[in-house]
Parts: structure tokens; C-alpha cells; sequence
């Protein structure tokens, strides 16, 4: 099965009010030419889960900027002022999560499991409107799983069939959203055939992607 | 008073101990990896997904694809590891982190910290926070005394809280104290300063320790 596509292709599989996963973590590890070309193509009413809306003229950042998302479940949008600002006035649904929660949450979605028990955000408003559940004398919130329309994560290696491997701090969540879309995308920085990748090194197996495309690099 | 944030980060360094992994806040925190003692052994964490974290690198050598939880270039040392956020925050929840430092807008005498918005003001998310100060064994928080003259040591906080009951140790330029069941003990001051003088910079009843020491500059 050929998963190499174009970035017309494969930004053909993303329609408005869909939920879209973005990897990275303030910008780095992030898939930047499938983000502009969101852009480009005008694509509306987005829900972005990611760990962060980075700043205004990077990535996430820009998808803010030029109002492609009504929707975003993220930890931290203290680096993107126009976040804070589109949610004061009403135009952007923010969702705060705490990071390991949101982490775990993708990976419950991508691994069948029907939510996590954590202690984060116990005796904080974070615990609002949530069951909470009590193992062993402890007590933990409830939280669901994320699972996503379509994942665009980057990669810096990525082979024909679709295995990844991610450099340095720009794994982050890419992983962990590659498990928990239906159609997942991954930029990558190269592309080499398959078995050149030692299967040690492999972080992602090619079965979570669907199809690859060719980053900037 | 000299520098007040070199007198903080000398002070939060001699907490760490030899085979301890530290997860530095952003800002003031960040100064405590310049101070710490000779022959101590400490792991830095940053929560964007790797340990083993080293200095800035100097203009013009920044490393693509690795930067701390910050976004700002990052170095590693020998022996580092690089992992995704999964990993990441079940390294900090886990109770596999020894120590995490944080600054805060708000603590109180019962060790709940507030530090991740200002109602209708500012809302910059809570990040890692949250995750950090619930896992990590030890909480340290670093920070000027007051803010501007208003205090943020209270009886108990007013603004939304990161965690409930997590602080253990609150160093500042004026002194050190702990977090006890009965209140906050005093357990080092400045030697320009006396007790009043804290006291008064401080809403929270100061329980002073017997054995009251001078801080060490």
C-alpha cells in the first residue's frame, strides 16, 4: 500500500469541524507545511488537541491566528497571546488540561482504554464536573479518553511503510497521537525505504500511520 | 539586599542531594542548575521529554530539535535520554522525580500552591504544573518574597490553586520556611532582617523554629 501522498492529498482528508491532533511542543516537533496548507485551503470550525497553542506566527499559533479552529484542548496558551485574547471575547473555546493528563488521555484513546485514574488537579478546578473514584484508600479523577478525526505529527525518519523515528525533544506527543486518530499524517523530514530503519529504533510502527508526506527539510 | 534571585537559587540548590532528578520551573527557578554544590550529582528533567538536560547552548551553537520546556534552545549531557510525554509526566507522577522547584503568585500555610492564572486577568494554563507539584516527592517553592510589595504568603490562597497541600519548603530572599501540619515554620532568615520584618511581608502566622538560623548567602 503506497502511503506517500501530497501535501494537497493529504490535507484532503481533513474537512471542516473535524478534531485535529497536532503534534509538538511549542512549535518544535510540530508538522509545519501541513499546517500552512490547513491554512491555505481555509479549512473551518477545527477542534485542535495538542499540548499547547504555540506563538501566533508558528504552527498551532497560526491555525489561531487565522481562526481555522473554534476549538482547542490544550495545557498551556501562555505563549500565544491571541489565544488569550479569542477567549476572552468568546470566539475560542479553550479547554485547559494539565500536560500528564492530556498525554495520558491521548494514549487511553489510542490504547482502548475507557479513561485514567490520576491525582492531578485533586482539590483545583481542574476536578469540576468530573467523577472521581477511590482505589485503596485513594482518591483519583476520572479522566476520558482523547481520540481524534485525523493525527498530523512529524517525524524526522520515516520509512515507505510508515515506521518513525523522531529526533531529540521533538518526539513529545507525536507518538501518542499516532495511536489515537482514525486517518493519521506524519511530516517527514526524510524519507528512506523500508528495512533501513533497525527495527530497535523504530518509535512509531508504520501500522498507526496512514499515509506520509514529504516535510520542508 | 544583593542579587535577590542568586540568594534564592543559592539557597534552593543546597536542598538538592547527590542522585537526585530536579525538574526546574520556568524563570528564577531555571537559575538554581548555576549553584549546585560540588560533588552533587543532580539529573535535570525537562518535561517536554528528556533527562540529563545541560546548560543554554551559546548563541549560534543551538541544537535543532532540542529545546527545554520553555521552547528556548536546550543542551544535553552525557548520559541523557530522550522520551515522549507519556513517559515524561509518569517520570513526574510516578514518584520517580525527587524534587521540583516552581515559583508561585500565590502559597499558603497549609502548602497549597497557586500559580497558573489570575481570573478574567491572565490565563496562561497550567502546563506541567499541575502533574509536577501532585508527583514530584519533594516541592520547593522559589520566589521574591512579595510581589511588588504584595504579598503572596498567606493564610490561604484566593486564586485558583495548582495543588492542594503539595508545598513542602517555600525560599525566598528573606528566608526559608517549611510546610508543617501546625503552620509555617521559620527556619532561616536573612541576617539583614529580623523576624518582624518577615512577618510583616508575610499574612500567614510565622512559627519561628527554635533553632532559627541565618541564611547562608
Amino acid at each position: 500500500m503506497e502511503k506517500i501522498i501530497t501535501l494537497e492529498e493529504a490535507v484532503s482528508k481533513i474537512n471542516d469541524g473535524m478534531t485535529v491532533m497536532i503534534g509538538g511542543f511549542l512549535g518544535t516537533g510540530s508538522p509545519d507545511l501541513l499546517v500552512d496548507k490547513i491554512i491555505e485551503k481555509g479549512i473551518k470550525n477545527l477542534t485542535v488537541v495538542a499540548n499547547d497553542t504555540s506563538f501566533p506566527d508558528q504552527n498551532i499559533g497560526k491555525l489561531v491566528v487565522e481562526r481555522n479552529v473554534s476549538k482547542v484542548i490544550v495545557s498551556h496558551i501562555g505563549t500565544n497571546p491571541e489565544t488569550g485574547r479569542q477567549m476572552n471575547a468568546g470566539e475560542l473555546d479553550v479547554v485547559l488540561v494539565p500536560q500528564g493528563t492530556l498525554a495520558e488521555q491521548v494514549r487511553a484513546g489510542g490504547a482502548g482504554l475507557g479513561g485514567i485514574l490520576t491525582p492531578t488537579g485533586l482539590g483545583t478546578i481542574v476536578e469540576e464536573g468530573k467523577e472521581k473514584v477511590v482505589v485503596d484508600g485513594e482518591t483519583f479523577i476520572l479522566e476520558k479518553p482523547i481520540k481524534a478525526d485525523v493525527a498530523i505529527i512529524r517525524a524526522s525518519k520515516v520509512d515507505r511503510k510508515g515506521n518513525c523515528v523522531f529526533d531529540k525533544s521533538a518526539r513529545n506527543f507525536n507518538p501518542l497521537m499516532a495511536m489515537a486518530a482514525e486517518t493519521v499524517i506524519v511530516e517527514a523530514d526524510e524519507i528512506v525505504e523500508v528495512g533501513s530503519i533497525d527495527p530497535d529504533r523504530v518509535m512509531t510502527p508504520h501500522i498507526f500511520v496512514s499515509y506520509i508526506v514529504k516535510g520542508a527539510k | 539586599m544583593a542579587d535577590v534571585k542568586a540568594i534564592i537559587a543559592k539557597r534552593v540548590a543546597m536542598e538538592l542531594k547527590d542522585g537526585d532528578l530536579v525538574n526546574l520551573g520556568i524563570g528564577l527557578p531555571t537559575l538554581v542548575a548555576n549553584y549546585v554544590p560540588e560533588g552533587i550529582d543532580v539529573t535535570f528533567q525537562s518535561e517536554n521529554g528528556f533527562i540529563g538536560m545541560g546548560n543554554a547552548p551559546e548563541p549560534g551553537a543551538e541544537i535543532e530539535n532540542l529545546v527545554n520546556a520553555g521552547g528556548q534552545p536546550s543542551t544535553v549531557l552525557p548520559g541523557a535520554a530522550f522520551f515522549d510525554s507519556a513517559m515524561s509526566f509518569a517520570i513526574i507522577r510516578g514518584g520517580h522525580l525527587d524534587c521540583t522547584v516552581l515559583g508561585a503568585l500565590q502559597v499558603d500555610e497549609k502548602g497549597n500552591l497557586a500559580n497558573w492564572m489570575i481570573p478574567g486577568k491572565k490565563v496562561p494554563g497550567m502546563g506541567g504544573a499541575m502533574d509536577l507539584v501532585t508527583g514530584a516527592k519533594k516541592v520547593i517553592v522559589a520566589m521574591t518574597h512579595t510581589a511588588k510589595g504584595s504579598i503572596k504568603i498567606l493564610e490561604e490562597c484566593t486564586l485558583p490553586l495548582t495543588a492542594k497541600g503539595q508545598v513542602d519548603l517555600i525560599i525566598t530572599e528573606m528566608g526559608v520556611m517549611e510546610v508543617t501540619d501546625k503552620g509555617l515554620v521559620l527556619k532561616e532568615i536573612h541576617p539583614d532582617l529580623s523576624v518582624e520584618d518577615v512577618q510583616t511581608a508575610t499574612s500567614a502566622k510565622l512559627i519561628i523554629a527554635p533553632d532559627l538560623k541565618t541564611m547562608c548567602l
